[in-house]
């Protein structure tokens, strides 16, 4: 009982994660209307940025602050350099410059800061366990991440809803003709929600890198994660995100542990582990495809 | 991807002239000796190729850009882990470029798409690391050299070791694909203590959170793990966060800590415990001449990547020395290379019947370096002459 308490909060930790990828991203494919590939490459800069100030002796929060401030100018400059040639190409075109982003963004950090992977420990005060669950040591970081995940889903609940400026993104989502003849500048709001989803994909890189490889493509693996997580939370909506994160980070962990003991039950121990492991890392499509028959514009679809 | 390419090949181009400008003001023209690397250059594993042609490079420039004697031509080529890009680059490098021999991939998966096809073509193979079971045992070929190991070897060692110091409950976690079930089948089959659990991962897997809560509660009394690259960084950076790691002892492959790893991860990896055929302060002076040279002329540290490298290049060296750098004489080559009559910086080498590396295996532990970062120490040995359990199912 207590283990799987432990794993439930492994769960949640891992969708938290993904919330803050999930966030930005579904913010700028449902008011855009941008497929943005390279929302991972923010991700990898945040994490390279983050590490290198704080192996230079920045400390933790000043680390913190130059990872999600690179990922905001890097989001901002692409999208000022690039993407707004692209809002009018559908969606394959999109696909195809931000796909050669990637690759530009892999390349870059490879000649900035070579292939080997670089290191990065959490803060002091982060680094031991604490032991709230008996008998499991939990890694403190790791609750900092889940803080740091409720922190900003409060305060992008509150700016989505309580603000102008969440008013305007809420009513892009819904029209976006009719809130630029308004008089909204939407190409200011482009720009600066760009920048928003970029420093959130930089913050996610910056909490990931102390308990992960930061090197060069560690962006795409959470990018086809997060891309589920949108599709299944329905895209523009931030509610959906976090709807979606918390069930993919819950479905994978749990999976993960309880499927291959499930399959011991009828196969033998050693078909059972290859299988059970092939069957857990299917789960999350499985689930998308599943919320996919049932409601095909996501959990929580936007209007319009 | 295309630009990549083009800039390795280009690369490789920069470094035959560079070699070609010393020594062709004496040397009369004769044919240089054409060599296709097709390797791993990006991606989260593009450093174990980057180290690898390092080390052939290295070798190639301690001669002056030649090797045995001949001018060399390298054509270094990335195959970004697909081994279908790898089959396309190999046809391309046989049929157009007309290599003389092949050399350089780094995954089985990748090598298995393209030995078997090059060396019934006629083509000779030169492995710098991958060592699948395959082509060590039933399927192995007079045109197939392994200058590494065979897969199975490292983690062999590791199984005598535990074995050894006396665990008898011990946990095992590998990636989901071939290499990570010949991983823990090459530690079962010297292992002979209770198994915890045996645990399949995704591979590429970041992040092991449920694992390593499913470990603890299992309470074994060793971890063995096989997890190259940027998983290992992940695994055992997770595993002493969550505070493990004074109290489970982790044991690997020389693939979970190589020096580059173990400089990723810092702090949490000293004490490991890894097996390997190398080992940075092996005390015999081709090593140290190696480390010396590598560090030098990179501003890095090797890893056993970088060690394969170098061997596979001065055992092509000893080859065309043989045949005086003529390549038609593909017997008299093959003749050569088998003889293995080249100075390894692993100390003893030798090919077994299937053209496999017969060698020692020590174990390793992870230090701080004094120099910065972290690296590995010789402990002791683990294995003399190892022969791999595939060379009695090859007839040769």
């Amino acid at each position: 009982m207590l283990l799987f308490l432990e794993q439930l909060l492994n769960g949640l930790q891992f969708g938290v994660t993904l919330l803050l990828m999930a966030s930005g991203l579904t913010l700028i494919f449902g008011i855009m209307n941008l497929i943005n590939l390279a929302h991972g490459s923010l991700f990898m800069v945040g994490a390279y940025v983050g590490a290198t100030a704080i192996a230079h002796g920045s400390g933790f929060f000043l680390g913190l602050l130059a990872g999600v401030g690179a990922a905001a100018i890097t989001g901002m400059v692409m999208e000022f350099v690039i993407m707004r040639r692209l809002y009018r190409r559908d969606h394959l075109d999109q696909v195809l410059a931000t796909f050669g982003l990637i690759l530009f963004f892999n390349e870059m950090v490879s000649i900035v800061w070579g292939r080997q992977p670089i290191a990065m420990d959490p803060p002091a005060f982060l680094s031991g366990t604490v032991e709230f669950i008996p008998g499991a040591p939990y890694p403190a970081f790791r609750l900092a991440v889940i803080a740091t995940g409720i922190l900003v889903t409060g305060f992008l609940y509150f700016l989505v809803m309580k603000t102008r400026i969440g008013m305007w993104i809420r009513a892009g989502a819904s029209n976006r003709e009719m809130i630029g003849a308004l008089g909204v500048n939407i190409s200011l709001l482009y720009t600066l929600l760009f920048g928003f989803g970029a420093a959130l994909a930089g913050l996610a890189g910056v909490m990931a890198a102390p308990f992960s490889a930061v090197q060069s493509g560690m962006g795409e693996n959470i990018l086809i994660l997060t891309f589920v997580v949108i599709v299944i939370g329905g895209i523009g909506s931030i509610r959906g995100a976090v709807a979606g994160a918390l069930l993919i980070g819950l479905t994978d962990t749990l999976g993960r542990v309880y499927i291959p003991d499930l399959m011991r039950l009828w196969l033998p121990p050693s078909v059972a582990d290859g299988a059970g492991a092939s069957l857990a890392s299917m789960m999350i499509y499985i689930l998308m495809a599943v919320v996919l028959a049932f409601r095909p514009r996501g959990l929580f679809q936007t209007h319009g | 991807m295309l630009a990549k390419s083009k800039k390795a090949a280009l690369l490789g181009v920069a470094t035959l002239m560079m070699g070609t400008c010393v020594a062709g003001i004496s040397a009369q023209a004769a044919e240089p000796v054409k060599i296709g690397m097709i390797t791993t250059l990006s991606t989260g594993a593009g450093y174990l190729g980057d180290d690898m042609r390092k080390g052939f490079e290295l070798a190639i420039s301690e001669h002056d850009g030649k090797l045995g004697g001949s001018d060399i031509d390298l054509i270094v080529e990335d195959d970004g882990l697909k081994p279908e890009s790898a089959r396309q680059i190999a046809t391309r490098m046989m049929e157009s470029e007309h290599v003389d021999l092949m050399t350089g991939i780094i995954f089985s998966n990748v090598a298995m798409a393209v030995v078997p096809k090059v060396v019934r073509d006629g083509m000779i193979y030169i492995s710098t690391n991958a060592g699948p079971s395959v082509l060590a045992g039933a399927k192995c070929d007079a045109n197939y050299f392994n200058a590494a190991y065979q897969n199975d070897n490292i983690h062999e060692a590791m199984g005598q070791y535990v074995q050894d110091q006396g665990f008898k409950k011990v946990y095992l976690l590998a990636p989901n694909y071939p290499a990570g079930k010949d991983a823990l089948a090459g530690f079962k089959r010297y292992y002979k203590g209770d198994i915890a659990d045996e645990v399949y991962t995704k591979l590429g897997q970041t992040d092991y959170a449920a694992e390593i809560a499913s470990l603890r509660a299992a309470k074994p009394d060793a971890v063995f793990f096989f997890y190259p690259g940027g998983m290992g960084i992940n695994f055992i950076k997770q595993y002493a966060q969550a505070g493990l790691k004074d109290e489970i002892p982790l044991f690997g492959p020389a693939f979970s800590a190589d020096e580059h790893l173990v400089d990723a991860v810092g702090e949490a990896a000293v004490g490991m415990k890894n097996t390997s055929h190398w080992s940075p302060d092996m005390d015999n002076e081709a090593s140290k001449k190696f480390v010396a040279g590598y560090v030098a002329k990179y501003g890095a540290k090797p890893s056993l990547y970088s060690v394969q490298g170098y061997d596979a290049a001065n055992l092509i060296g000893s080859a065309i020395a043989a045949v005086e750098g003529d390549m038609s004489k593909k017997d008299d080559f093959r003749a050569a290379l088998k003889k293995a009559d080249f100075t390894s910086v692993r100390g003893n080498f030798k090919f077994g019947n299937n053209n496999h590396p017969i060698q020692d295996f020590y174990v390793r532990e992870v230090v701080a370096d004094p120099d910065g970062g972290f690296t590995n120490k010789l402990v002791g040995k683990v294995f003399s002459n190892h022969v791999d359990a595939y060379a009695s199912e090859c007839k040769m």
